[in-house]
Parts: C-alpha cells; sequence; structure tokens
C-alpha cells in the first residue's frame, strides 16, 4: 500500500500490537505526529520532558512485560531519551526509542537540532538504526520490535530523518526478521541441566538468588515450582523483587546493601547460590572476594556475557530461564524422588531463626514521623487491594521501599535498580498506569528525586493516568545525606534541599492534583486512606524525620558479613517485616 | 597478553563503531586493526590485534557476540592461524646504498615498487614479526616515511575444518 514514511511508522507500530507511545513532538519528528493527526489506533501520551516519556515507556513495559515506545525529536529530544536508555540497559528493560532526525542532506552539517544520536548511544543500546531509505521503514521496525524483546531484553533505537518520513513507500510489514546476527539461546543444554540438577541436590544450603531476569523471562511461576519442590529458600534482588511471593513461606528476603542482615546472612553462608537471572552486582555483593565464599555457582542466564563476568560458575547453563527453570524443576523432583525433599528442612529453619533474631528495626524516638512507618501504613492500607504497583524514585526511600513492600506477584515493584537514576519514580508511574489502568498505582518517591521529574503530574492529570505520589520528604538529598554522615564524619556538603521549598501539596494543587500535607504521626494512615479513595492523582507530602537512616547498610566495598546495622536507641520498633 | 581476534560482521555501516567501543569502554588500547571484504559481499571481515588478560577477551567476545551485526567471533591463536601484514617504507637511498638496500629487500622478498632520486619504496609482505625485522634493519639507512596495514590472518587450511578457536558458548 502506498504511504508515507511517517504513515509507515505508525502502521508498523499498529502491526506490532503497540496500543500507546509516550512522546513529545519537535521538529524533525514533525510529519509522524502529523501521521498521528490523520488517525491512528496508537494512543500518544503527551510527556512534559522527553526523559520523562522515556522513563513512561520503561515503567509501561515492566508493569505489562510488552516493549515500551518513546517518541521524540532530534537533538535535545533524543539526547533527553539518553537517561532512559541507559536504564533501560542497564535494567533490561525493553524499550524502542524512535527519534526524528533532522533530513539526510543536512546529516553532519551541524545543522539546527542535530545529533549523532544513534552515535551517542552506541555502548547503551542492544542495536539502532539510522534509517537511510524510506523503503526500509518496516524491516526496520520490525527488526527493533524483535531484538528488543528477544534474548535478553533491553533498548533499542531507531533514528529517521524528516525526509525520510516525508517520503513514499509501497509498505507491507514483513512476517519474519532477516537478522542473521542475531540468535539468542533457544533452549538450555540437557546436560548442564542435569548437571544443575545434581549440584543442587547434593548441596546442603541451597539459596536461590532470583534477579530481574526470571521476571523478564515470565518464569515466576517455573521458580515457585521449582522452590517447592525442592523446598528451596529464595532471596530476590531489588530487580527480582515479585518474582517469587513476599509472603510465600520459603521467601528469604532481600541480599544486599541494604537487605536485611538474616537475608544476607543465608546468602553468604549459602554452599550453592543459583542464580537466575541475577548478575552479581556490587550492590549485591559488596567486596566480590568477600562474598558468599563458601558457595558453589550455578548460573542460569538467557546472557552468556553474565557467565563468570564477576563470579566464576561451576554449573552455567545459558537459555531461557522459563524453560531452565522447568526442566531443572522436574528434574530435581526425579534426583528426590518425592521423599528427600526436605533435606534442606534444617537449613531454611536455620534462616528464619536468623529472620527471627534479626528483624528489621528502627527508632521510634520523638515526634516526627518516621520514614519506615510510613511505608508499613502503606503496605498495611494496600495489602487487602489486588492490583498494586509501587514504581520508585533512587535512595533512602527506595530501599525502605524494598524493606517493607511486600509484593507477591512480579511486575508490581517498578524501580531503577542498575543505572540508579533519581526521578524514575514518578513517569515510571504514569507508564505503569497506562498498562494497568484497573491498578492502583503508587510512587514512593524522595523530595529530591520528586524535583527532577515532578513536571510529569501535567502528565498523569492531563492523561488522565491517576497516580498517587507518596514523597517522604526528609529535606535531604537522602542518601548522600547518609553516606556523608557514616563515612564523611558527618560533614553534611550540598545535600539540604529543606522540607518546604517547594510546598509539595500546593505544587501538585497547582497541577490539578490533590495536595496533602502530613507532618505528625496522627495523620499518616487518613492521609493514606484518602490518597487512595481520591480517584485522581494525589501527592502526599510526608514531612519525616530528616536523621532517619537505612539501616542495615553494607559499606560500599566491604564483604557483605561487615554490614553496619541500627543500634538500638531507648525506643525502638522491632518489624518483622514479613 | 596479546591476542589476534577474527570477526565476521555483516557488511553495514556502524558496525567497526559497535565493535570497537566494547574495547574503548574498558579502556583498551587496539593495536592492530584491518577491515576488509570476504568471498561473501555482504560479510567483511575485522581482524583485531589487542593487548589484554584472558578473562577480559572472553568477555569482549561474549558481549561482541551479543552485537546483532556480528556474525562471528574467533580467536586467531598462534600455530593455528597463518597471519599477513603488508608494509609499504620509504627508504633514503641516495646512489651509492642502493645496491646495498636492494640486496637486503632481496632477503625479505621485499619489491622496490618506487625509485626516486635519492629515495626508495620497499613493499613488503609477510608476518608481523618478519616485518619488524626488516624494519630495524633499514632504519639505520633512513626511514622517510613508513605505514603497515595491520594483520590479517586465517585459520589454517591444515588444520582441523574451523581453524581458529571459537568461543566456546554454552547452549
Amino acid at each position: 500500500m502506498k504511504m508515507l514514511g511517517a504513515d509507515a511508522i505508525l502502521r508498523s507500530l499498529e502491526a506490532e500490537g503497540v496500543d500507546i507511545v509516550f512522546g513529545i513532538p519537535g521538529g524533525a519528528i514533525l510529519p509522524t505526529y502529523d501521521a498521528f493527526a490523520r488517525g491512528t489506533t496508537v494512543r500518544h501520551v503527551l510527556a512534559r520532558h522527553e526523559q520523562g516519556a522515556g522513563h513512561m515507556a520503561q515503567g509501561y513495559a515492566r508493569a505489562s512485560g510488552r516493549v515500551g515506545v518513546a517518541l521524540a525529536t532530534s537533538g535535545p529530544g533524543a539526547t533527553n531519551l539518553v537517561t532512559p536508555i541507559a536504564d533501560a540497559w542497564m535494567d533490561s528493560t525493553p524499550l524502542v526509542c524512535l527519534t526524528g532526525q533532522v533530513r539526510s542532506s543536512l546529516i553532519g552539517t551541524d545543522a539546527f537540532q542535530e545529533c549523532d544520536i544513534t552515535g551517542i548511544t552506541i555502548p547503551i543500546v542492544k542495536h539502532s538504526w539510522l534509517v537511510q531509505d524510506v523503503d526500509e521503514i518496516a524491516a526496520v521496525m520490525k527488526a527493533a520490535f524483535h531484538i528488543a524483546r528477544t534474548g535478553r531484553c533491553g533498548p533499542v533505537l531507531v533514528d529517521i530523518p524528516r525526509d525520510v518520513q516525508e517520503a513514499e513507500l509501497d509498505f507491507s510489514y514483513p512476517d519474519e526478521v532477516d537478522l542473521p546476527g542475531w540468535r539468542p539461546p533457544r533452549r538450555g543444554h540437557p546436560r548442564q541441566i542435569r548437571e544443575a540438577a545434581r549440584w543442587v541436590a547434593e548441596a546442603e544450603r541451597p539459596v536461590l538468588y532470583v534477579g530481574g531476569g526470571t521476571i523478564n523471562a515470565d518464569a515466576c511461576g517455573e521458580l515457585k515450582d521449582l522452590a517447592e519442590s525442592g523446598r528451596l529458600p529464595v532471596i530476590t534482588t531489588l530487580m527480582g523483587k515479585g518474582a517469587f511471593p513476599e509472603t510465600h513461606e520459603l521467601f528469604a528476603g532481600w541480599p544486599g546493601m541494604h537487605g536485611p542482615k538474616w537475608s544476607n546472612w543465608a546468602m553468604n553462608k549459602a554452599d550453592l547460590l543459583v542464580a537466575c537471572g541475577a548478575r552479581f552486582d556490587d550492590r549485591v555483593t559488596g567486596k566480590l572476594a568477600g562474598f558468599a565464599p563458601g558457595a558453589s555457582v550455578v548460573h542460569l542466564d538467557i546472557d552468556a556475557a553474565e557467565i563468570g563476568k564477576l563470579r566464576n560458575a561451576d554449573v552455567p547453563v545459558v537459555g531461557p530461564l522459563k524453560q531452565v527453570l522447568r526442566d531443572l524443576g522436574s528434574e530435581l523432583r526425579r534426583l528426590h524422588e518425592g521423599d528427600t525433599a526436605r533435606r534442606y528442612d534444617g537449613w531454611v529453619d536455620q534462616i528464619f531463626e536468623w529472620r527471627d533474631e534479626f528483624p528489621l528495626r528502627y527508632s521510634t524516638d520523638g515526634e516526627l514521623v518516621k520514614p519506615q512507618a510510613v511505608m508499613e501504613s502503606l503496605q498495611a492500607a494496600t495489602a487487602d487491594r489486588d492490583n498494586v504497583i509501587w514504581t520508585t524514585g533512587v535512595g533512602q526511600h527506595q530501599m525502605w521501599a524494598m524493606q517493607y513492600l511486600l509484593c507477591d506477584e512480579p511486575r508490581r515493584f517498578v524501580t531503577s535498580g542498575g543505572l540508579g537514576t533519581m526521578g524514575y519514580g514518578v513517569p515510571a508511574a504514569v507508564g505503569a498506569k497506562a498498562a494497568q489502568p484497573d491498578a492502583t498505582v503508587v510512587c514512593v518517591d524522595g523530595d529530591g528525586c520528586f524535583q527532577m521529574t515532578g513536571s510529569e503530574l501535567a502528565t498523569s492529570v492531563m492523561e488522565d493516568l491517576p497516580i498517587i505520589v507518596a514523597i517522604i520528604n526528609n529535606g535531604y538529598l537522602g542518601m548522600v545525606h547518609q553516606w556523608q554522615n557514616l563515612f564523611y564524619d558527618d560533614r553534611l556538603s550540598q545535600v539540604h534541599l529543606t522540607h518546604a521549598v517547594p510546598d509539595y501539596a500546593k505544587l501538585a494543587e497547582a497541577y490539578g492534583a490533590l495536595g496533602i500535607m502530613v507532618d505528625e504521626r496522627s495523620q499518616v494512615d487518613d492521609a493514606i486512606d484518602q490518597a487512595l479513595n481520591a480517584g485522581r492523582t494525589t501527592v502526599i507530602d510526608f514531612r519525616v524525620d530528616p536523621r532517619e537512616q537505612c539501616y542495615p547498610m553494607i559499606p560500599a566495598g566491604a564483604a557483605a558479613l561487615e554490614l553496619i546495622e541500627f543500634e538500638e536507641g531507648a525506643e525502638t520498633e522491632g518489624v518483622r517485616a514479613l | 597478553m596479546r591476542h589476534t581476534l577474527s570477526v565476521h560482521v555483516e557488511n553495514k555501516s556502524g558496525v567497526l563503531m559497535r565493535i570497537t567501543s566494547l574495547f574503548v569502554r574498558r579502556g583498551f588500547n587496539i593495536e592492530s586493526l584491518a577491515v576488509g571484504p570476504t568471498e561473501r559481499p555482504d560479510v567483511s571481515r575485522v581482524t583485531m590485534r589487542i593487548d589484554c588478560s584472558q578473562h577480559s577477551l572472553e568477555q569482549i567476545e561474549k558481549q561482541m557476540h551479543k552485537l546483532v551485526n556480528v556474525l562471528r567471533v574467533s580467536e586467531l591463536g598462534p600455530g593455528e592461524a597463518i597471519e599477513r601484514e603488508l608494509l609499504l617504507v620509504k627508504v633514503t637511498a641516495p646512489p651509492d646504498r642502493r645496491a646495498e638496500l636492494m640486496s637486503l629487500g632481496d632477503v625479505f622478498h621485499a619489491r622496490v615498487i618506487d625509485l626516486g632520486p635519492d629515495a626508495l619504496i620497499f613493499e613488503v609482505v609477510g608476518t608481523p614479526e618478519e616485518l619488524e625485522s626488516f624494519e630495524e634493519l633499514v632504519r639505520p639507512h633512513g626511514i622517510k616515511e613508513l605505514v603497515r596495514t595491520g594483520r590479517i590472518g586465517l585459520g589454517r587450511a591444515s588444520a582441523k575444518p574451523d581453524a581458529g578457536r571459537r568461543l566456546a558458548l554454552i547452549r
């Protein structure tokens, strides 16, 4: 069918089943926006900043499991997408970014709003294309979606010059991709899986160390079967949060820098780690040489490059986790033959003794609202709701959210793990709401994070994508404050933001949202109830105790067992989070 | 430790930058790089010489495999592959020194491809080590200019069919 390149872009999106894209128009992408005006089934959500559009697409992808799509113009529009692209690269989020480019004849001439975005993004994309011929559009779009979601998920970028959008082509969408160099593993090797099962069966203290790859692989059901059939304790990383039900009897918490002491003990005293779509990130391992020193490693991953990258794998299995975990489960059941399945019970009991011995603790001293108490209230108020999606920024509030908000299902905790992108929370929440309109979407944010992307409240309000933003407002760049407090003799340098500027409740009102300020403990529950029942975008400004630090903590570069614990004061709350 | 990698790639724009960015990111210098066509018009071959640890090399090989335009990565191990390089060198050659230089060239099967009143240009093909020897021998005569193509290589025909160590990917 004859059409313009711009229309071909939209027809390609439709053919891929894309229902929604997030973007901002500009000069070089104008022809494509004109195609939107001509009509399409694809909904366009107008962001206020391209970074917001990118994080929305990420939030959409993480909440739905589908590919997120962001759209921007050339030059600054494209460079504003760089942070979301890098974030999606680190967290393996399937993302297709479409950018306009200046006309082909102007490329390389320093034209207005020209930048080499394919060049800039080379280290942080799975692949990218500068479309030089209108006839390539369909094949490139097909390949872009295919690559974003196959193998290890991640971002791709398609840069389309304005004249290519304006040129005419005879459009037909291909059924197949032609990518001879793209061959993601299709199947884990049966011999390796049998070997892995043998190691698990022979272990005394095994732990399933589960990362975000398990969620990306849609393998959480297989994980649960494996854990239950072997009665194996499960630890999930920040990115893996929700891959295994956090109220399950075999759930053993979260590892790493701010994981509970008992979870880190379980991880580090294990004799076998079965890494499932996890990558031995330094925030999980602490000092690598001191990490789980007595453990052998079975490493299951779709990405061969993760095997042996940081920690040697005794048994590597490269393949799609859905199949690998399923086969590992049935192999383990065969080895156990039913009757030996309870052999780890002593180990599992030990872990839960540690859990009872070392619960998360915080001080209840003074009058101020405690951030951890806000988390507990949020958890309690939403516990009976079926479909709650949490998003976060990055910092102390994110770690408290990990510790106190429980997720029983995957895709309910949307956060920036690898890149640690402050400002991720609000736009990710908007994207998650777009993906799951029936969900209650709550962004737990910091005051520092909120100020980076809070303008996307406008998108939330204007696009009828209502979210709740719970700002844990301690008036500081809290995690930096914590590091300065602990490691720089409390010399605070450029971390004070103040509680009151801006006035977040008033700011919310200015955006047409509901704004609630909470500075007394007695107001916390009412404010949360009000927000949950408001039916519109609501910002709660929780003015919390600025001296509250996030514990436990493994200092950067220290071994996991050298963690810093909360020192009990006069009045403390011992919380068994699980 | 030095390694020679041979990378089959789709003949498309940007491939070289994607490959080299994997080295740049880690701060590794590429000592020699040669890119050219192969027996298939749609496939090019990149031959690169790198100084890095075995562990880093394996990481980079695996990362390279993930690049969409990369078809195959193999290491040309010493003994398993033939490596050659071409050198052009312009040497000071007044008439009274020409004979000496040309007999030197004969030892290395070097061809004189240009001759001027006070200089000549040698073309030498050989292993990179042979070229280095030749370079040292002509240096006292005065090298005006010198350029090398960077090494290229093929797995030996006499070795097993797929000579050169292919990355052992467990799949």
